[in-house]
């Protein structure tokens, strides 16, 4: 299951429609605004965004399929994106991706069997002329090498078990 | 006492990304601990992203610089004197170790920042401010000629600013070089309102981070672009669509509207003129091709980003239906320098119908990547001697993609075409948003074609069939090629099938995709043999009784 009460996920679409709904093409808005609360958009609160922004279900759950940002299903811990594209290909970026599978001993557009981080290729985070690049929640890294990898990753596996 | 010294350390994601944060928090702890009062801006990128983190120090005789500075470096600059006697003496005219004292002589000293010369030979009018001020502090703004541009538009009529506009020969830096002034003054004349500015800032181009630099290094040049097109077309509303990979450019972003409201430049009543613009940023969610103006405006109004047929017009039925004018981030931080002076100051940089600067964002396998501002006309052989430095690698240049993923590969015969939108297309080419991807020998382009195809079919809005079919159909051709099976046939096959996507897409998406495809075909042919050649040493009969 979701892991997320289903009061939490109606307070979050509640809180997210009071701040945005009233804006010209609210659904983007209002989608990030519950992912960015719950860390995902749970298939029960589509009905609630629907209703509350005058729209179709069918409406609602396309527009959260269509876009790669939006997820409907609860993230591991750590979001690991690895940029892919064209820049960081020309610098070692699939030796990287390689490296970053093996370390974590999972494959790309996946998640770890524990739960804790997830891997992702992504197309370009804009920091080219420092390839590769990749992202970690929010937080971005540039000329990163195996071992840098291994310390960011390193630090982060020292936390708590979720 | 004497006034705390200055240091600037960047809080662009460029530098943020290499340790800028961790760089600052040690430069205040070490500051602390010597008990040396100092003042830390965290001021927007030089673009130099191979210098990053760029440490600089305000000195008599301007900002000396450090670079690139880890966290573990700190402690030694400060045993050299940094950063109160970071400087050289006040009088020397430019850098020169006589007499300096010690921290010129660090093995990071940079010497004067402006004096370098990937910097100094460059030509910075929409980037002019990147790196000098603290990106969200409208006093730095102003004080470095920011707010002039819309000063004047004030006084002028919207007839004015677009006339300013098209003499400048300012045309779309995103990629498609419309002219802007054009734009403009169709979404002017058009009757309807209420009317829209966009600003597409949803760059997700491989190799382009010119648009994030603006967003992160300068916004205030953006906001003031944005309320100088509301102006000239009649719009009081703005938005700025930005990409959700970019989650710095929309704090950088947020901060400095907040700002600018609070100056009086955006809101009910700018500088009391009693005219009104205000701004709001739009989050993308992970679609390239919402980068399409019409997918990008189906976005922005709540939809799936599925390319619009054209016409109508977005400049006379574009955002919720209403004229819109739509434009890149650093066409829109052009106007302000053109409003505030003139359009024959920008018209006289650039050649042929290519007027003003390029923004060439030198990329992917190079030594010195970076920004560059310079006129139009400059070529990827200049760009890669006198700023790239050779690759990353140490291994000779093979191949350049030129214009981001949908562009070519510009082969070594092309290297000297200076970088001019109709000398490009005159062979092929695409100078698109000016982004320059280097690849070493090592690439292999029947694999780089591959992706591009790959890349298409997952980004695909699905809505016309060359595009949706043709570019998944692409990637299998182009595998078969790849494992040898029956490789000439099939390259007439790839090439019937770009034909079919260049002529019969919607979109650039698929339109332009077979570009890379093609050029890497043309130009680097030998890389689409290897797997015939594999394949006739796995069957050697095979090829005795075809002999």
């Amino acid at each position: 299951m979701s892991g997320i009460k289903a009061v939490d996920s109606e307070a979050a679409v509640a809180r997210a429609l009071e701040r945005h709904a009233r804006r010209p093409g609210a659904l983007l808005p209002v989608l990030h605004d519950v992912q960015h609360q719950l860390g995902f958009i749970p298939a029960e609160s589509v009905d609630a965004i629907a209703r509350g922004l005058n729209l179709s279900r069918a409406e609602v759950h396309g527009v959260i399929s269509y876009y790669d940002h939006f997820r409907q299903h609860a993230p591991a811990r750590h979001l690991v994106q690895m940029c892919q594209a064209e820049a960081c290909q020309s610098m070692g970026a699939e030796a990287l991706a390689s490296h970053a599978q093996a370390r974590l001993g999972c494959a790309m557009n996946s998640s770890t069997d524990d739960g804790r981080f997830a891997l992702e290729a992504v197309y370009c985070l804009g920091l080219c002329a420092s390839s590769p690049s990749m992202m970690i929640g929010e937080q971005v890294f540039a000329r990163v090498t195996p071992q840098r990898f291994d310390q960011l990753i390193g630090a982060l596996d020292q936390g708590p078990q979720p | 006492m004497s006034a705390p010294a200055t240091v600037y350390v960047p809080r662009d994601s460029s530098a943020r990304a290499v340790g800028a944060d961790q760089v600052a928090d040690a430069i205040a702890a070490e500051a602390g601990r010597r008990g040396i009062a100092i003042r830390i801006v965290r001021n927007g990128s030089r673009g130099l992203a191979w210098l990053e983190p760029l440490v600089e120090c305000a000195t008599g005789s301007g900002r000396v610089g450090f670079g690139p500075v880890q966290p573990q470096d700190v402690a030694g600059l400060f045993d050299a004197g940094f950063p109160t006697n970071a400087g050289f003496p006040t009088n020397a005219g430019f850098p020169t170790n006589a007499g300096c004292p010690k921290a010129a002589e660090h093995p990071l000293a940079l010497g004067a920042v402006e004096e370098l010369a990937y910097l100094k030979s460059q030509q910075r009018l929409t980037f002019a401010r990147i790196g000098l001020t603290d990106p969200v502090s409208v006093d730095d703004y102003t004080a470095h000629e920011g707010f002039q541009g819309l000063r004047r538009a004030l006084s002028m009529t919207p007839e004015a600013i677009v006339k300013e506009v098209i003499d400048s020969g300012l045309r779309g830096r995103g990629g498609a070089a419309f002219p802007t002034g054009i734009k403009w003054q169709t979404a002017m004349r058009a009757p309807a309102t209420p009317k829209y500015v966009v600003c597409n800032a949803d760059e997700g181009d491989s190799g382009s981070f010119a648009d994030r630099l603006v967003m992160e290094s300068d916004p205030l040049v953006l906001i003031e672009g944005m309320t100088i097109a509301g102006l000239a077309v009649g719009a009081e509303m703005g938005y700025i669509y930005v990409r959700s990979e970019y989650p710095d450019s929309v704090r950088t972003l947020e901060e400095a509207l907040r700002a600018a409201r609070a100056a009086g430049y955006l809101g009910q009543n700018i500088l009391a003129s009693g005219r009104r613009f205000d701004l709001e940023v739009r989050l993308g969610a992970g679609s390239y091709v919402c980068g399409e103006e019409t997918a990008m405006l189906e976005s922005l109004e709540g939809r799936r980003g599925i390319v619009r047929a054209k016409p109508p017009l977005p400049a006379i039925n574009g955002l919720f239906g209403q004229p819109t004018a739509i434009n890149n981030v650093v066409t829109l931080a052009t106007v302000p320098i053109i409003l505030a002076r003139g359009a024959s100051f920008y018209k006289d940089f650039g050649v042929g119908r290519s007027r003003g600067t390029l923004t060439v964002q030198l990329a992917g396998n190079v030594r010195q990547g970076g920004l560059i501002e310079v006129a139009f006309g400059v070529t990827l052989r200049q760009v890669l001697d006198q700023w790239g430095g050779g690759t990353a690698s140490a291994r000779p240049v093979r191949a350049i993609q030129v214009g981001g993923p949908l562009g070519t590969y510009v082969p070594p015969s092309q290297w000297d075409t200076p970088l001019d939108y109709e000398a490009y297309a005159k062979f092929g080419g695409v100078v698109g948003h000016g982004s320059v991807v280097v690849h070493d020998d090592t690439v292999d382009l029947a694999k780089m074609a591959r992706f591009a195809m790959q890349f298409c079919a997952l980004e695909s809005c699905g809505k016309c069939t060359p595009c949706r079919i043709g570019a998944v159909r692409g990637a299998e051709v182009i595998d078969k090629i790849i494992t040898g099976q029956d490789t000439e046939r099939q390259i007439t096959l790839l090439r019937d099938l770009c034909d079919t996507m260049v002529s019969g897409s919607l979109c650039a998406m698929g339109g332009m995709t077979p570009f890379p495809v093609l050029s890497a075909l043309n130009h680097y042919p030998e890389d689409f043999q290897k797997g015939s050649e594999h394949a006739s040493r796995r069957s050697p009969q095979k090829s005795a009784a075809v002999a």
